[in-house]
């Protein structure tokens, strides 16, 4: 089995449309932006009030961004110690460089377990490498064991929300997917029945699969612990219950010491539910005859990751710990959902990961996919500075841009670079304002209002009218005013 | 008091009448203006796209034009926040500590209107007379990259005859976003679209802020759907007067 024979998902970002393009069906389905908007309402005010009520909360984000700002800086040693205090307790710890290789190794892992079966914990990062469509095409069985996650894998849908994965699917389209799925007859859409039928669904997988893969929220280097945090309990389940536990991290999720979970699992409950603490916390420590699983694995992967610790300033993307509150407070994605983010990481924070995990080959609208106006930064936990990277990235597609032929036609391009001209000896900007002034005038109505533009002006008057120019610029008006022939022009 | 005037390339070519009240208001507050005509542009157009070796030279541009200046007045929240929080980064990726050094001497005497007029000048009521109904827009960058706070809230309060309505869910983007409106027009008018919608609810007739920017975004779409308000800078509401207001209708 190669990974080519994968097959592609919708959630892609080698093959997903550029950003606007994606957006649009969604700006067009009113369920849609309703059920995203009313989702995010809901977390958000109950973060905002969680966060108002802990008068140290700019503390508490200072420390949990320098534990994981030095857990990177460090990144190396504490993988190492990880794997050897994993391995000690019993764990045994694989590196993957890349999704593929990944991939292969849960594959070989279920094979010597002779699992069909498997049940899985939530996990992004196992959505990241398209680790469900490659099991599957290899014959094994993969259940979701998380509500939102069985909703999706029951509907044939997609993520759009990291911690709220069904966040854009309500709650009478998940009785109907229920009903459907599950063969149950008038099924009720009222959360308690809902929820009734997927702890039915749940309970016999349960205890019939003894082989489960995982993600994790946090690793422990100093104790080679492995830490989940969870709302249902389904995650409880697939740690203790099965034979075979395999667990799939990114390299970033090193914490240092036991005692930072102090920090961050109030920062982390806060930020991303609105809770004070998580429901359920798992931390486990390798395996412990006649108690959980006995046989454990860790598989750690890189899949860009350390090219992105590589450059200074991206380097802070890393320190997320997926939280989701950058997308709760975007207004893009309030109006957009995740799935136009043609990633499993949407938002804002999908906005900076997503490229770089893709080394800047694919994903290229997605650091344009913002208005930069720092919700995102005000409300990160570890405070990721998401506009500042946003930024350089952009900076990176331009510079990529400058070499290619294509350029020449992208009027966004030109216009920049002449406006960079323009602007750099003020006779030349005066000229262009002249000129912009007599360009203009066929499109000024009478009212002095400019109601239709071409090309990529168009863009701007689809929505929105543009004032014509005004007769007398704020230089012009100053020089005159110095002749004292000043005159008010309103 | 002595201050330079940097108005920003799209107010200088779109919106005279802002830097003409920011003339008005500051001169009837005795303060001396000076105005370079070679400025042009803050660069943040620029930078903010990626095309940040074009920004660079018009940041030097800028440090070289306003090194010498005892104040720097600039009536646009989101250029002031380009200079403050990205001058020093690309000054750094040229690798020029002479220029990085002259532009952190440089940064505290950089002012947006709202804080030339309270934390510099020390006032609160510029003795302002705007007899309408007005809401106001805190655009992203005065409220966070600027953390503009009360400021202008407090000028508004003085006004006289001004009746503010408060605007719901404040701290939420217009959508504007600079090349993000054109580059992503529909996403941008979807968030133009709810903001607009707490915007009218309002019932005020005029919306104000402290950045042309956001106003040229909302007042766009408010002409377009005939909506009976219109957009209005903060130095034009500043600059209005009893005696203004009756020597215009006479």
């Amino acid at each position: 089995m190669n990974a080519a024979a994968a097959p592609h998902p919708v959630l892609d970002p080698a093959h997903a449309p550029p950003f606007p393009v994606a957006a649009l069906p969604v700006l067009r389905n009113p369920q849609l932006r309703k059920n995203v908007a009313h989702a995010i309402d809901v977390i958000q005010a109950k973060r905002a009030r969680l966060v108002e009520e802990k008068t140290d909360w700019q503390a508490l984000r200072s420390a949990a961004a320098a534990i994981r700002a030095h857990a990177l800086e460090n990144l190396g040693a504490y993988l190492e110690l990880f794997e050897a205090r994993c391995t000690a307790a019993g764990g045994q710890v694989h590196w993957a460089s890349d999704a593929a290789e990944a991939r292969q190794i849960v594959l070989d892992l279920l094979r010597q377990e002779n699992a069909a079966e498997v049940i899985k914990i939530k996990s992004m990062t196992s959505a990241e490498i398209q680790l469900n469509p490659f099991l599957e095409s290899a014959g094994i069985e993969v259940f979701e064991t998380d509500l939102a996650e069985i909703i999706l894998q029951l509907g044939e849908d997609e993520p759009s929300h990291i911690v709220v994965p069904a966040l854009h699917v309500n709650r009478s389209q998940v009785r109907e997917i229920f009903a459907r799925r599950m063969g149950i007859e008038n099924l009720s859409d009222n959360p308690q029945a809902l929820t009734a039928a997927a702890r039915n669904y749940l309970r016999e997988k349960f205890l019939r699969i003894p082989t489960a893969i995982g993600g994790a929220n946090f690793l422990i280097a100093e104790t080679g612990s492995v830490a989940v945090v969870e709302s249902e309990g389904n995650g409880r389940m697939c740690l203790t219950l099965p034979r075979t536990l395999i667990t799939l991290a990114g390299i970033e999720k090193i914490l240092p010491r036991y005692q930072d979970l102090e920090v961050m699992l109030q920062v982390l409950a806060r930020s991303a539910t609105g809770e004070r603490m998580n429901p359920y916390t798992s931390l486990w420590t390798g395996v412990r005859a006649g108690d959980g699983p006995e046989r454990f694995h860790v598989v750690l992967l890189d899949n860009g990751r350390s090219r992105i610790l590589a450059r200074k300033n991206e380097r802070q993307t890393l320190r997320c710990i997926r939280c989701a509150a950058c997308m709760n407070a975007c207004p893009v994605y309030r109006q957009t959902g995740g799935h136009a983010y043609g990633s499993v990481y949407p938002g804002p924070i999908g906005a900076i990961l997503t490229p770089q995990l893709m080394q800047m080959r694919h994903a290229q609208s997605l650091p344009y996919a913002s208005s930069l106006c720092g919700a995102c930064f005000e409300v990160c936990p570890v405070k990721i500075n998401i506009p500042e990277v946003l930024i350089d990235l952009r900076a990176v597609v331009t510079d990529q841009e400058r070499l290619r032929i294509k350029r020449l036609f992208d009027p966004m391009y030109l216009g920049l670079r002449v406006a960079a001209l323009v602007f750099s000896r003020a006779w030349l900007f005066h000229a262009a304002q002249r000129m912009a002034r007599i360009g203009l005038r066929p499109f000024t109505k009478k009212d002095g209002w400019i109601h239709a533009l071409p090309s990529i002006g168009a863009e701007w008057t689809q929505t929105r009218d543009l004032r014509g120019l005004p007769k007398q610029t704020f230089h012009a008006w100053w020089a005159s005013r110095g002749k004292g022939v000043a005159r008010e022009n309103r | 008091m002595r201050a330079s005037l940097f108005i920003t390339c799209y107010n200088d070519t779109l919106f005279p009448e802002t830097g003409r009240a920011v003339v008005a208001l500051l001169e009837r507050l005795g303060v001396a203006l000076d105005f370079h005509p070679q400025q042009t542009c803050c660069g943040q157009m620029h930078a903010n796209t990626g095309f940040h070796p074009e920004a660079i030279s018009l940041a030097q541009r800028f440090v070289r034009l306003y090194q010498d200046a005892e104040a720097i007045v600039i009536p646009s929240s989101s250029c002031v926040a380009m200079i403050r929080e990205q001058y020093a980064g690309l000054f750094e990726e040229l690798g020029d500590t002479g220029l990085r050094q002259a532009c952190a001497a440089l940064l505290p005497r950089v002012f947006e209107l709202s804080e030339f007029l309270i934390d510099k000048l020390g006032v609160d009521d510029v003795g302002a007379y705007f007899p309408h109904r007005v809401t106001y827009h805190a655009s992203c960058h005065g409220l966070r990259a600027l953390a503009l706070g009360d400021r202008p809230g407090r000028l508004l309060a003085k006004v006289r005859g001004l009746d503010l309505v408060p605007l719901a869910n404040l701290d939420r983007c217009c959508g504007f976003g600079g090349t993000f409106a054109v580059k992503n027009g529909e996403v941008s008018s979807a968030m133009l679209a709810e903001k607009l919608r707490d915007v009218t609810a309002t019932g005020a007739e005029y919306c104000t802020a402290l950045d042309n920017s956001c106003l040229m975004h909302l007042g766009g779409a408010l002409h377009r759907q005939f909506a009976g308000m219109k957009t209005i800078h903060l130095a034009e509401i500043l600059a209005s007067t009893e005696t203004l207001r009756a020597e215009a209708r006479s």
